[in-house]
């Protein structure tokens, strides 16, 4: 398949103003004949059907939680990254556009990134507007912090709470459509099947979690808003109802999946403490403007951290990389701690987490100051360790975070499959191999705000879409018939393990094999193992209660199924690119340093998987990277 | 450790539902009361029982979906947590511990532990807004908020939608939920021009949907995770008091027929 990102000529910085000049438009007028679907609430979903419902649109938004208010992109702490230069330190939409890019590895379309970076302005003051309460100056101008991977403060936040803040502004705005009737919410349903119709997305088929009633919907167009699939770990920061099953069972009906081999590892996470915890808590990136992360220099040394002098502390990341110090980006973060407790530096009763410690700040900024930085993010600590970090440094551990790859998309956000788009974490676009804290949420936005309210007016004038009817198109009866028989499959297999169980064996071996390291051996391995835990599922899995009512381990069931193939494409995924970049690191490919080795003459581009059925091997297909603005260099972070 | 888990079970907002009993061993400190529950329902699976439901999304706090009724408590007898923030060590080992949905008029009961709550997104939907469409916004520093007001609208926005508040309430009242995100915007000039609007026609929404009346018990703020404090209930009465002062009566349009 030849794929188009159908990226505008010209500069760089007139790429999105091009392309945005020469979308056709949709009149006021015909806006209300379209029907759009949009699959998920959090900030790419919330955001694209509030503003499409404002343009005039009919939106119809499907949650798979009890409010769209609870999407996980609520759970985001430290914050949001904008050019803004407020705080004058030399920060432009140049510069925070190099930033990502080199933060992604150089493993990122440039005019995606480029135009991210123009918008993050916009997505600052239209949050403002809405009344999102973000931190401010004693004089009422918005405040600002450092992150990962970057030299400027240009990261807004809410207290340790902008995500919550970001997305209830988003929810609110799509709550006013509701309250208006030009939004319908179908909250608890989950897609199970997206409809294609003369080539063209045109509906999805649904379960309601409550009834169990197989429905379908028709659109002019779809929307995927529906996150990452961080979930394939069984333990991750994500939320327990995040899944792949939408965009997996899309990619199913032809849409290419990019990249899935790249996943970020956040370093700071509360390490893990049992074998029956559902997930992992992540302790936000902005911590390490503050803490210091440090091992004992001596390995197995058990003494409490505050019997250890000074002169016996290893702070690692300062000592390796002085400029950034603790600020380099994650997948670096988390590769040092990572190495730091292989070698047997590691602390705690496990030997599998480092200090990040705070009495340095506390004494020169006291601990007021500290609190009201971090205040919920330390109770947070508390509450689950036991122990308060004003006292004793936390203890952390690198946990799966982020999912950078997802959905081929062109420039305008659409699939392989016209009419389906796809937003958010979902899609493969802006973050190349290893994602930038603070720049999911501006992702998030940025897509839904600003970008599908413009290409969506492109498609929908432009393209013949004649009238479907879900009760006699056979498409959506098939469909139907699909996930109905994917229902009956799993309440028929009557076994004795439960959906987790698969679930969290999945998890163990993909953290071992295909999570901060890979190797071949390890991933082929993996692979074998995932496709005997796979005959084992469908022998096996145990689901009781019938699929006419609230049945949740009918949903989870249905979830780690489809992780089961997943798991598959992401270590055909990791084998083929025989390189290091970003989260991806073979140990193959690295540098005398043990840094990742690109490979940019053989690896500079994005793999795009193409299923072509069941058991038939699936289709690599490559789009190349072409970089004019930036010069491709190792990224040191020294 | 080894807990005896009193759960409500009932099939659907038709049953009458009952408490059955569940021994559960093998608990260790650090688990939450969710983990206790998935570690309960692994079990019940492997024994051909159905699982007990209930609903939970983000496990730190934050989503607002977990919310138990917990040894007579919303979200626990801890203060300023969720329910997916109660960690075992908190019960002596043996213990027995009483599980329940919220109980409210506007929440019914959906299956065992899930109750529906989507009253308080139409409360939100009547008006818990500002009115500005995507792309009509000034540069973000030209609405200047001070530090303070604006850690203010911060204490009432951390508001997470999880209905303790109404489940501790004696009246089942939602004014502690409706009074932050009224406080919020109220405090912010970006919420200013359509405060009254937004005062009146939330507090009708309460009403419409079966919501009970603050009589002052304070039970909310004791329950609330996010120790949201009662203080906004009076500013809710002054907002709307001031708004229906305010207002000009509503013409209304009688049309033919």
């Amino acid at each position: 398949m030849r794929l188009d990102a159908k990226i505008p000529g010209g500069p760089l910085e007139g790429k999105w103003d091009a392309r945005k000049a020469e979308l056709k438009l949709v009149g006021p007028n015909n806006k209300r004949k379209f029907d759009i679907i949009v699959v998920g609430t959090g900030l790419a979903g919330a955001s694209a059907a509030a503003s499409l419902a404002e343009l005039g649109y009919n939106v119809k938004v499907f949650c798979i939680q009890d409010s769209p208010r609870r999407a996980h992109s609520i759970a985001a702490q430290g914050g949001i990254n904008a050019a803004k230069n407020y705080p004058n330190d030399g920060d432009s939409v140049y510069r925070l556009f190099y930033d990502t890019i080199k933060g992604g590895d150089f493993r990122s379309r440039e005019a995606n990134v480029y135009r991210l970076a123009q918008l993050s302005r916009l997505i600052i003051d239209q949050c403002a507007a809405q009344g999102v309460p973000f931190a401010r100056e004693y004089g009422g101008t918005l405040a600002n912090r450092s992150f990962g991977g970057v030299l400027v403060s240009r990261t807004f936040y809410a207290r340790g709470q902008t995500g919550q803040q970001l997305l209830l502004g988003a929810y609110q705005a799509l709550m006013r459509q509701v309250g208006l009737g030009r939004a319908a919410l179908y909250p608890r349903r989950e897609m199970l099947d997206l409809v294609v119709e003369g080539g063209k997305a045109r509906g999805i088929v649904a379960r309601d979690l409550v009834t169990g009633k197989i429905e379908s919907h028709a659109a002019h167009a779809v929307l995927l808003a529906t996150g990452g699939y961080g979930n394939v770990f069984y333990l991750s920061t994500n939320g327990v109802a995040g899944n792949v099953t939408a965009t997996f069972r899309a990619y199913k009906r032809g849409a290419l999946f990019a990249n899935p081999c790249y996943t970020q590892i956040h370093p700071t996470c509360i390490p893990v403490s049992g074998e029956h915890q559902a997930k992992l808590t992540l302790m936000s990136e902005s911590l390490r403007n503050d803490g210091r992360v440090w091992v004992p220099k001596k390995p197995g040394d058990k003494r409490i951290p505050l019997d250890i002098p000074e002169s016996e502390r290893d702070y690692y990341l300062e000592r390796r990389y002085p400029t950034y110090g603790n600020l380099v980006p994650r997948d670096v973060a988390s590769r040092a701690a990572k190495a730091a407790c292989d070698q047997g530096f590691g602390v705690g009763p496990t030997g599998h987490s480092v200090y990040l410690d705070f009495s340095d700040a506390a004494r020169r900024d006291g601990p007021h100051a500290l609190v009201e930085k971090y205040g919920n993010i330390f109770e947070m600590y508390e509450n689950i360790t036991g122990e308060s970090p004003l006292q004793t440094p936390m203890r952390i551990y690198p946990a799966v975070h982020y999912t950078m790859g997802g959905l081929w998309v062109d420039y305008d956000l659409m699939t392989t499959i016209p009419g389906l788009f796809c937003l958010g974490e979902a899609n493969f676009s802006d973050h190349g191999a290893n994602r930038l804290g603070a720049s999911a949420l501006m992702q998030g936005l940025a897509d839904g705000y600003f970008i599908i309210p413009y290409t969506i007016g492109g498609y929908l004038s432009g393209t013949e879409l004649p009238k479907v009817n879900t009760a006699d198109s056979v498409s959506f009866r098939l469909a139907e018939e699909n996930a109905r028989d994917g229902v009956a499959k799993l309440l028929g297999v009557k076994g004795r393990r439960s959906p987790h169980d698969f679930h969290r064996r999945l998890g163990r071996l993909l953290w071992e094999n295909c999570g901060m390291s890979r190797n071949e051996t390890g991933l082929l391995g993996a692979r074998e193992k995932i496709r005997g835990l796979r005959e084992e599922f469908w022998q096996d899995v145990a689901i009781v209660g019938p699929g006419e009512d609230v049945n949740q381990a009918l949903e989870r069931a249905g979830r780690v199924a489809d992780y089961l193939e997943f798991a598959s494409l992401m270590i055909t995924d990791a084998l083929e690119r025989r390189e290091s970049c970003g989260g991806h690191f073979r140990e193959e490919y690295q540098t005398p340093e043990g840094e990742a080795r690109r490979d940019d003459a053989n690896f500079a581009h994005v793999a795009a998987w193409e299923y072509k059925g069941e058991g038939a091997p699936v289709v690599l297909n490559k789009e190349p990277l072409e970089f004019s603005a930036v010069h491709l260099a190792q990224r040191s972070y020294k | 450790m080894n807990y005896t888990l009193r759960v409500w079970r009932q099939k659907n907002s038709l049953d009458k539902g009952r408490f059955v009993d569940y021994e559960v061993g093998g608990v260790a400190p650090e688990m939450s009361i969710l983990d206790t529950l998935d570690l309960l329902n692994e079990r019940l699976l492997q024994k051909g029982e159905e699982p007990v439901a209930f609903e939970s999304d983000c496990r730190e706090g934050i989503c607002g979906a977990c919310g138990l009724f917990v040894n007579g408590y919303p979200h626990g007898p801890q203060k300023g947590t969720t329910t997916c923030e109660v960690r075992m060590r908190l019960f002596a080992d043996g213990a027995t511990i009483v599980i329940e949905p919220f109980r409210a008029k506007a929440f019914p009961v959906v299956k065992d532990l899930v109750v529906d709550r989507s009253s308080l997104d139409r409360v939100i939907a009547a008006g818990g807004f500002v009115s500005v469409n995507t792309g009509n916004a000034q540069d973000a520093n030209s609405i200047l908020v001070g530090k303070d007001r604006a850690a203010k609208a911060m204490d009432a926005a951390a508001c997470i939608g999880c209905g303790a508040c109404v489940a501790a309430c004696p009246n089942a009242a939602a004014m502690l939920f409706a009074g932050a995100k009224v406080t919020q915007l109220a405090l912010l000039a970006q919420g200013n021009p359509e405060r009254e609007r937004r005062a009146l026609a939330m507090r009708e929404r309460l009403d419409l949907e079966g919501f009970g009346n603050c009589s002052n018990e304070y039970e909310c703020e004791a329950a609330c995770p996010k120790k949201i404090s009662v203080s906004h209930i009076a500013r809710l009465n002054w907002e709307y008091l001031r708004a229906a002062a305010l207002s000009e009566p509503e013409k209304v349009e009688v049309g033919p027929g």
